[in-house]
């Protein structure tokens, strides 16, 4: 595919994918290969990164191996960011194809039941239904797919209105197809490129939510995660800096990587958007 | 005389990955000073290419590889950039092809034009509005002091396009090029900007190179023509020359798929004796635009009072300007629109009504063929599953629906490996192929073709309406043939129907409307086709109608 010939040969973007390839192997991995528990006491608090060599990373406020939480981090980072995600993209698509395919009253009710969302600042929700429904990686996980659909609708909505009434759609429904095949077979697939990129700059923005939700206490209370870690060492951040430091780099740096690779996929998958290539 | 701009020896390299290594090469030609050169070609064959080398807009890929392009004395290919921007817009301007696009939505007409003159020139304020006024008299636009004051979206297509001409000629530049800037404009538009390029030529003494793709624009306005055929310059000539003896047999091909503007004798049907296959009775529909709580809006009669039947066997043209409702009248014949009012009788069924499940059995009875050979092929299928999605959908097993496809592609003579290719990987041409295999998938009754030939090649269009007219004989089809230009009209229908405003003004046998068109604006369509005279071989010719201001 010429797709993911252009997309390697953007450097920055391989970057992005290639630290998301590490990632994921740490998260299916690592607690395999690394023989540690995120939770329990091995040492003495406040050892500094890289002066115990069995603790490479050091040890927190209770003792408890700072590396071993980081790479059970990496796992439920990963896993609530992808799953809210695709939840996100499962309300998302098929409500804004339908207001964008029959328009009309359709489309004004489904929008106006978007827009209620897209009021609501979305990490005040997120935080309310979370607190509701105590905090677990499903009700996580579910808040963060919640707050996230709206823009997803609006962009397939769009793409829906643009594409509806290029000649093979119309060909199409005079062909006799039915709406549901022309919706799933003749639009969507042209409109995919849009969402993917989307769905990649989605992804690390439910990392950050999952995080702050963690760092407010709001995590699942058994599930080491990296907004945690920096949450329970902000107190002591004037002795121990590098406790709130390495998670927070964690993030930044997945985060990076998922927007390096959204970029990229958006100038593969756009090329007369990015303006890079003449047509 | 010496010439004013000398092309030598031109070549252009496209990057590394298209379809041929140069876009134009060893181009020579040169352009005098008061005359008008005509650049004649299909699509990619570089005629522009020479054009936006001159005036500095290649793309960043595409450079110059070799030889000048000389211009008062300077080297327009190697001038350093900030003396060659003086010359642009100052003693070279330029004029493009989309007229809707090519003016800043966001500034008043005055303001634009009198751009000009804040960069070239040291005019006051006043003298600036002064010399913008009289542009725009000049331009022949109607209340030019209203002009002055108006934004673009204000304007029609050929008011716009003649304040781009008023910008172009605003510091009387010695060379003018003008990149197709009829193309995009309705026929008794063309006609008059044609004149109105002429005339300021005249006027100013200006030489003037003008790229365009149709024959009859070149026998309207050239002195000299020059043939590109991909990246080659074939042909050089006076006019009549060229049009009238040309030695390159590319020329010659092209000329030929010229249709004239005689429409041929045609045998005429009985149709007394047989009933239609399609009835068009009182058919009404409008569109209203921009209202709100507080304001009606706009309302446009679409379609007004429209009647027409239809026999199988024979090809009805459906004429007019952009506007004159005609695309409107076909997609509410297909059931793609829905009409305000009147009938629509498909084999004695009035469909007009009918909705879903109950339409889908008439669906397959009367198929389209589109406009547009880009857009009217879903891009992630392929040609097989495109052809055989209609009939699978009518309830064909798949299987079958294949075999149909393979069929189908013999038919519109496309080889069966096209199956499994997509439509990226086919010309113009080839899809617009396709497009008819998908209709006539069905084994329609009635094929409406929606402007089916305007986005092709004029050799292409002699193909694919060859290929229309020996489907329609074959399969005894009865055709209805949406179409601006006349010329194609004239060659392939049996009747014409003449639309303006949503109303029908004229219809009847081809040949007895364009030999005597009663309706005035019949008459004004058929004087305004460029060329002509040239191909209907007399020299006298009607004089240009006057514009009819909204």
């Amino acid at each position: 595919m010429n797709i993911i010939k252009t997309l390697s040969q953007n450097k920055v973007a391989m970057v992005g994918f290639a630290v998301l390839v590490m990632l994921i192997l740490v998260a299916v991995l690592g607690p395999y290969v690394y023989e540690g528990t995120p939770w329990k006491m091995v040492q003495r608090p406040f050892i500094p990164p890289f002066e115990n060599s069995s603790y490479l990373l050091g040890t927190d406020i209770l003792g408890r191996d700072v590396l071993a939480g980081l790479i059970y981090g990496t796992r439920i980072s990963l896993l609530v960011s992808f799953v809210s995600t695709v939840i996100a993209l499962l309300i998302g698509i098929p409500l804004g194809a339908y207001a964008g395919y029959f328009g009309g009253w359709v489309d004004e009710v489904l929008m106006r039941f978007t827009e209620i969302f897209q009021t609501v600042p979305s990490f005040a929700l997120a935080i309310v239904l979370v607190a509701i429904f105590e905090p677990s990686v499903y009700s996580i996980t579910g808040a963060i797919a919640l707050v996230s659909w709206p823009p997803v609708a609006r962009l397939v909505r769009g793409e829906f209105l643009r594409l509806r009434n290029q000649e093979y759609v119309l060909a199409a429904k005079l062909n006799g197809q039915s709406n549901r095949n022309i919706i799933l077979k003749e639009i969507l697939p042209n409109s995919l490129s849009p969402i993917i990129v989307l769905a990649s700059l989605m992804v690390a923005t439910a990392i950050l939510l999952e995080s702050s939700l963690a760092f407010l206490g709001l995590g699942d209370p058994e599930i080491m995660s990296w907004g945690y870690m920096i949450g329970s060492s902000r107190t002591v951040i004037r002795q121990a800096w590098w406790l709130s430091f390495i998670p927070g780099v964690a993030i930044a740096v997945t985060v990076l990587a998922l927007n390096l690779l959204g970029e990229g996929l958006n100038d593969a998958l756009n090329p007369k958007l990015s303006g890079k290539r003449e047509s | 005389m010496t010439p004013l701009l000398k092309v030598e020896n031109l070549s252009i390299r496209l990057p590394e990955g298209a379809d041929r290594e140069f876009a134009i090469s060893n181009v020579n030609y040169d352009l005098l000073p008061g005359e008008i050169l005509c650049v004649v070609g299909e699509s990619g064959s570089g005629k522009s290419m020479t054009a936006n080398a001159i005036m500095g807009l290649l793309p960043a890929t595409i450079e110059v590889n070799r030889g000048t392009i000389i211009f008062d004395g300077y080297d327009l290919v190697s001038l350093e950039e900030r003396r060659a921007r003086a010359l642009r817009g100052n003693r070279i301007s330029m004029i493009f092809q989309e007229p809707m696009t090519a003016l800043n939505p966001l500034m008043r007409i005055a303001d634009q034009i009198s751009e000009v003159f804040l960069i070239h020139t040291d005019m006051t304020s006043k003298e600036r509005e002064t010399r913008t006024l009289a542009l725009l008299e000049d331009v022949g636009l109607p209340d030019p002091e209203k002009m002055m004051r108006a934004y673009p979206h204000q304007l029609s297509g050929g008011q716009r396009q003649r304040v781009m001409i008023a910008m172009a000629l605003a510091l009387e530049p010695s060379v003018l090029i003008a990149d197709e800037p009829t193309t995009a404009l309705d026929v008794t538009t063309q006609a008059q900007i044609l004149k109105l390029i002429k005339d300021l030529q005249k006027k100013h003494n200006t030489a003037v190179m003008f790229i365009t793709h149709d024959f009859g624009v070149v026998a309207e306005i050239a002195d000299r023509v020059v043939v590109m055929e991909k990246g080659i310059m074939v042909e050089i000539g006076s006019r009549d020359e060229v049009l009238n003896n040309p030695q390159h047999s590319y020329t010659q091909k092209l000329i030929a798929a010229v249709p004239p503007l005689t429409a041929p004798e045609r045998i005429s049907h009985k149709q007394s004796d047989r009933t239609p296959v399609l009835s068009v009775n009182n058919l009404y529909k409008t569109f209203s635009t921009g209202g709100s709580w507080f304001r009606k809006g706009r309302v446009v009669k679409a379609v007004d009072n429209v009647s027409f039947d239809l026999y199988r066997g024979e090809t009805l043209g459906l004429v007019g300007e952009s506007g004159s409702g005609k695309s409107t009248v076909s997609r509410c014949v297909v059931r793609l629109l829905d009409s305000d009012s009147g009938e629509i009788v498909l084999g004695g069924s009035p469909i007009q009504l009918l909705k879903g499940r109950d339409l889908a059995p008439f669906r397959k009875r009367i198929q389209m063929v589109f406009q547009d050979p880009y857009g009217s092929l879903n891009p992630r299928k392929t040609i097989g599953q495109i052809i055989a999605d209609g009939p699978i959908a009518q309830g064909m097993s798949p299987k079958d629906a294949m075999a149909k496809a393979v069929e189908l592609l013999e038919l519109v003579e496309l080889p069966a490996a096209a199956l499994d290719r997509y439509p990226h990987e086919f010309s113009g041409g080839q899809r617009q192929r396709v497009g008819i295999a998908r209709a006539l998938a069905h084994d329609p009754e009635v094929l409406v073709a929606d402007e089916a030939i305007s986005a092709l090649d004029v050799s292409v269009q002699a193909q694919i309406l060859d290929l229309i007219e020996t489907l329609k004989k074959r399969l005894n089809l009865a055709v209805l043939f949406v179409v601006h230009d006349l010329r194609v009209a004239a060659q392939v229908c049996d009747r014409v129907i003449v639309m303006q405003r949503g109303k029908i003004v004229e219809s009847g046998n081809t040949r007895q409307v364009f030999v005597s068109p009663n309706h005035a604006y019949t008459k004004s369509l058929i004087a305004s086709i460029p060329g002509a005279h040239w191909r209907s071989g007399k020299d006298a010719k009607p004089p240009i109608p006057q514009e009819v201001v909204a």
